[in-house]
């Protein structure tokens, strides 16, 4: 499709601090169909900064859906309406001239906004931080192939292992739950030799981890694997609820 | 004139590194606890060096911009990682990969470093697949392997297109424990801005809570920098956004010699230039080029309709394709390094075979791959990146396009060479030390093993290398002498000047000369980057490095006089950060095209079109130029650096002119 003019109005939460009382404002932005989401609003801040005002702050690094930094919640769907795609992912030619689109942060109980469409989310390294690894020193290791891994099962814990950690399943979700988040992590080293011997015990501290930050409960709605930019299953959850029972009946 | 000990210890190249070890000073378990070390940055250098210290005892303060560790650069590597595991018994070697890092980087790294890089490469493989790091496996359950640029063996570990992400969240989970069991401190969203010294050491840093705004001042024993490379220098790179060269050039201001800064790689395969909005470069990875075939048309006529857009790749048939890697590099085909492969493109397309509107792209090209192998085969190796170059183009290159005589053509991608990476920066000897004392560099922003090009699949070896098995030995020759050093306090004078220096170069860049009507920070580095790219980028020569020199100072003057950051300085203020990071890629600039100038070579990728062959490739000249250019501060931004030269020597391997013909 050859590249069109398009102008739209990007409707953006800002809000000063952390403290501060946000609110939407209306800006209209003209960019092209071929020019990225993120880029449209670069746009939209040099137009911002050339007439003395204050830039919108969102989060971004890589801008090609690696990084897992950006965030936005865009007509209400984490990471915009495209499908197994980030926010930086997303381009222009997805809207319609003249549509209005709504731009938010997460909004969830444990990333509270730091600033515009800013969230903190230290949440999620708290919970890798309490079983997230492997319990294994650099220098010990034994050579690559010494244990053969097969591959079904490697491309398992590689698919898990694609969580970028943006926490869009966190916005997504009703309860603001972080158990597909969780549950990639846990069953990535649930299903290799390497991080089997602690599965279950790691599952249970990033769960009571996750309690602890204020996350909600997993009701089943399905909305996190809808949202995933990166496609990781429900059925990691299946795995992680697995290894918990097993830690529980351990206790 | 300053002297230069790169500390390459005695012995044979192969038995240097293990003659370091036996005879190093340690710093006993006891003692390990009563030093602090700060470490910049959690990409995989910084990253894996945090949490091996940590294991190993010591205690680390962690840095790093972005919100998360695991947020760092190195995720966004895609193609791979090399080691001489031989796995797939092709005749690989230490020997043989240390060979080819050294012909690949164009003869100008340091021999003992690279041998040693070769020598641990297979540890970091076991190291990683212990953390639970899933690489692609064969049905067999046996790690795979694919190949890269520059060699003829398979040596390169892959977890699908995302093998920086995988080794990063390896590192980053190796740091989580850490962190958890207290030894690691981990500091998000903070940007180092100096170095603290005290009595000639490096002692501390002043970083900035991008948070709240304020400086906080930092102490420790040693300080190590593993901050990533300068690429963003040029504006658009493939580089992330947050990347920038301000740690390197603190350093750098405090004594630390900046080495062979001209040396940049341009990759060849990214996404072309699209419009003047863009805000960065997508890389498609070089693992492509296993499959792809890259091609202009044969016939100029067939470019000018491909230009005007009357014409598509796939309307023009095999017969009138030139395949022009494959016709001058016949031994190494589509894999040849990426500096032979980046000029190559911009020949055909200074000749005038570009194949978009622009005229700024050549052709990458599956159809023959796909023929032969099928597309689920192709898309099982390559489907994430189709999509993403799908997401960007709207071309889906697995789709049939056209049959022509009973062939089948698919849509090719277009690609054009892009900033990329950088081979040169803050210099180190042997044991990664900078020259100034305490203090050491890691990963990207060190200038150590690539010489004047880096192959594919090699920074995140050496990333790793230094990270996990170099620094924390190295570190302990430093640190053996610093255990009756009590700690500093950062009330001492020396922190409190720093920090307020720090605290005046902010007040200065929210001046606003011109206020509103100023220019934005964006604006002033697309100039900057438009400069370089221009005389600074594929091809140089003398007259446009000295009119680049001319016009980086007209850039500086802008930035002086004209620059316009709003918001205040407390809290979080984006265009004040970015306004920090430009001043120094401003003094960035103008190093580049210092080196630039003053080596009259080419050799990898910096290429003086003044010194090439009949044939248009690099010629060297190693009767004057067979060092390490060190860059040496003078004091003042204005006043130029002074040059020192780190000669190399050449023991192991014979030196010779680079060829991938035959
Ligand atoms: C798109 C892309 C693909 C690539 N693919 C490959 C590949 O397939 N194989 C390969 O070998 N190499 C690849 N490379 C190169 C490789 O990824 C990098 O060279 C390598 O990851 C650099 O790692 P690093 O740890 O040195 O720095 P980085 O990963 O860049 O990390 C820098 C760290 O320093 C921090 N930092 C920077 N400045 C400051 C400051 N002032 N204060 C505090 N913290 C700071 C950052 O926050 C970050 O944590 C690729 C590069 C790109 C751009
Ligand atoms: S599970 Fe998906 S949505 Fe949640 S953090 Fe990971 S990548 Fe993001
Ligand atoms: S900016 Fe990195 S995933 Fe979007």
């Amino acid at each position: 499709m050859a590249e069109k003019n398009i102008t739209v109005t990007l409707r953006v939460w800002r809000q000063a601090n952390a403290k501060a009382k946000g609110e939407f404002k209306d800006y209209k932005v003209t960019s092209t169909t071929d020019t990225s989401f993120l880029e449209t609003l670069d746009i939209l801040n040099e137009d911002l900064v050339s007439k003395g005002e204050e830039p919108i702050t969102f989060d971004h690094d890589c801008r090609e859906g690696i990084c897992g930094m950006c965030s936005l919640y865009i007509n209400g769907h984490p990471h915009g309406p495209a499908t197994l795609a980030t926010t930086c992912q997303l381009y222009m030619r997805r809207f319609k001239d003249g549509e209005v689109i709504t731009v938010e942060p997460w909004r969830s109980a444990a990333f509270p906004v730091i600033k515009d469409l800013m969230v903190d989310r230290n949440a999620f390294d708290k919970i890798q931080q309490a079983g997230g690894y492997v319990s294994f020193n650099c220098g010990g290791a034994q050579d690559a192939n010494a244990i053969p891994i097969p591959k079904e099962k490697a491309d398992l814990a590689m698919d898990a292992a694609t969580c970028v950690g943006c926490g869009a399943c966190v916005a997504a979700c009703k309860n603001g739950s972080a158990m597909l988040f969780v549950s990639a992590k846990v069953s990535q080293f649930a299903l290799l030799p390497q991080g089997k011997a602690e599965a279950a015990r790691r599952a249970k501290a990033m769960v009571a981890k996750m309690d602890e930050l204020g996350f909600g409960n997993c009701t089943n709605t399905r909305a996190c694997e809808a949202e995933c930019p990166k496609g990781i299953s429900i059925s990691n959850i299946a795995r992680l609820n697995r290894e918990f029972l097993v830690a529980k009946l351990k206790d | 004139m300053s002297i230069i000990d790169s500390k390459i210890p005695e012995g044979p190249v192969a038995e240097k590194w293990t003659n370091y070890k036996a005879h190093q000073k340690l710093v006993n378990p006891a003692n390990k606890r009563k030093l602090d070390i700060i470490v910049v940055g959690t990409g995989l250098a910084g990253a894996s060096a945090a949490s091996t210290l940590a294991e190993m005892g010591f205690n680390v303060l962690n840095f790093c911009i972005q919100d998360s560790p695991r947020r760092a650069h190195s995720i966004a590597a895609q193609g791979g990682i090399n080691a001489a595991k031989n796995y797939q018994n092709d005749g690989d070697s230490v020997y043989r990969l240390f060979y080819d890092t050294v012909k690949g980087g164009d003869y100008r790294a340091r021999e003992a470093n690279v041998y040693r890089l070769a020598e641990v490469s297979n540890n970091i493989i076991d190291q990683c697949v212990a953390q639970g790091v899933p690489f692609a496996r064969e049905y067999g359950g046996l790690l795979a392997n694919r190949s890269f640029g520059g060699a003829q063996v398979s040596r390169t570990f892959y977890a699908k297109g995302q093998t920086g992400q995988q080794l990063l969240l390896g590192a980053y989970s190796s740091l989580n424990r850490q962190i958890q069991a207290g030894k690691v401190k981990s500091y998000n969203r903070y940007e180092m801005h100096d170095v603290v010294m005290i009595d000639g050491r490096a002692r501390g840093i002043i970083a900035k809570n991008l948070v709240t705004g304020k400086f906080e001042r930092f102490a420790a024993h040693a300080v190590v920098i593993a901050t990533g490379g300068y690429g963003n220098t040029y504006f658009l790179s493939t580089n992330a956004m947050a990347c920038n060269c301000s740690a390197a050039i603190a350093a750098y201001r405090k004594g630390a010699y900046f080495a062979n800064p001209s040396y940049v790689q341009i990759h060849p395969t990214c996404i072309p230039v699209h419009g003047d909005k863009q805000s960065k470069l997508t890389l498609m990875s070089e693992s492509l080029r296993n499959d792809g075939r890259i091609w202009v048309p044969k016939n100029i006529e067939d470019a000018k309709a491909l230009q005007a857009g009357t014409k598509k790749g796939s309307d023009i048939p095999e017969e009138d394709r030139d395949y022009y890697l494959e016709r001058r590099y016949p031994a190494f085909g589509n894999l040849v390094p990426r500096d032979v492969a980046s000029r190559a493109a911009k020949e055909r397309c200074d000749k005038g075979y570009g194949v978009n509107n622009t005229g700024l792209a050549v052709f990458l090209d599956f159809s023959e791959a796909i023929n032969r192998l099928g597309i689920d085969v192709v898309r099982q190796r390559y489907g994430n990146l189709f999509d993403m170059y799908e997401e960007i183009t709207d071309v889906n290159p697995g789709e049939l396009a056209k049959e022509i005589n009973g062939v089948k053509y698919y849509n090719p991608m277009m690609i054009f060479p892009a900033i990329h990476y950088t081979m040169g920066g803050i210099w180190v000897d042997y044991e990664l030390q900078t020259s100034v004392k305490g203090l050491f560099a890691i990963g990207e922003c060190n200038f150590s093993d690539h010489g004047a090009n880096r192959l594919g699949a090699s920074a995140l070896m050496q990333g790793l290398a230094d990270g996990y098995f170099v620094l924390p030995y190295t570190i302990q020759n430093y640190l053996s002498d610093q255990i009756t050093v009590p700690r500093f306090s950062t009330d001492a004078p020396e922190f409190i000047e720093t920090e307020k220096a720090c605290i005046e170069a902010q007040k200065a860049l929210l001046k606003n000369p011109k206020g509103k009507d100023g220019k934005s920070v964006d604006s002033i580095h697309k100039e900057l980057g438009h400069i370089m790219w221009e005389y600074v980028g594929m091809g140089r020569n003398k007259a446009g490095l000295e009119k680049a020199l001319v016009e980086l100072k007209r850039v500086r003057k802008e930035f002086e006089e004209e620059l316009f950051v709003p918001g205040v300085e407390e809290g979080m203020n984006n265009e004040l950060d970015k306004a920090f990071r430009l001043k120094d890629f401003i003094l960035m600039g103008e190093l580049i095209a210092n080196d630039a100038l003053h080596r009259e070579e080419s050799c990898g990728g910096h290429f003086r079109e003044e010194h090439q062959t009949e044939e248009g490739e690099a010629k060297r000249n190693d009767e004057n130029f067979f060092y390490v250019g060190c860059w040496n501060y003078q004091g003042d931004d204005d006043k130029a650096p002074e040059l020192i030269k780190e000669p190399l020597v050449y023991e192991a391997i014979k030196v010779q002119t680079r060829n991938y013909k035959n």
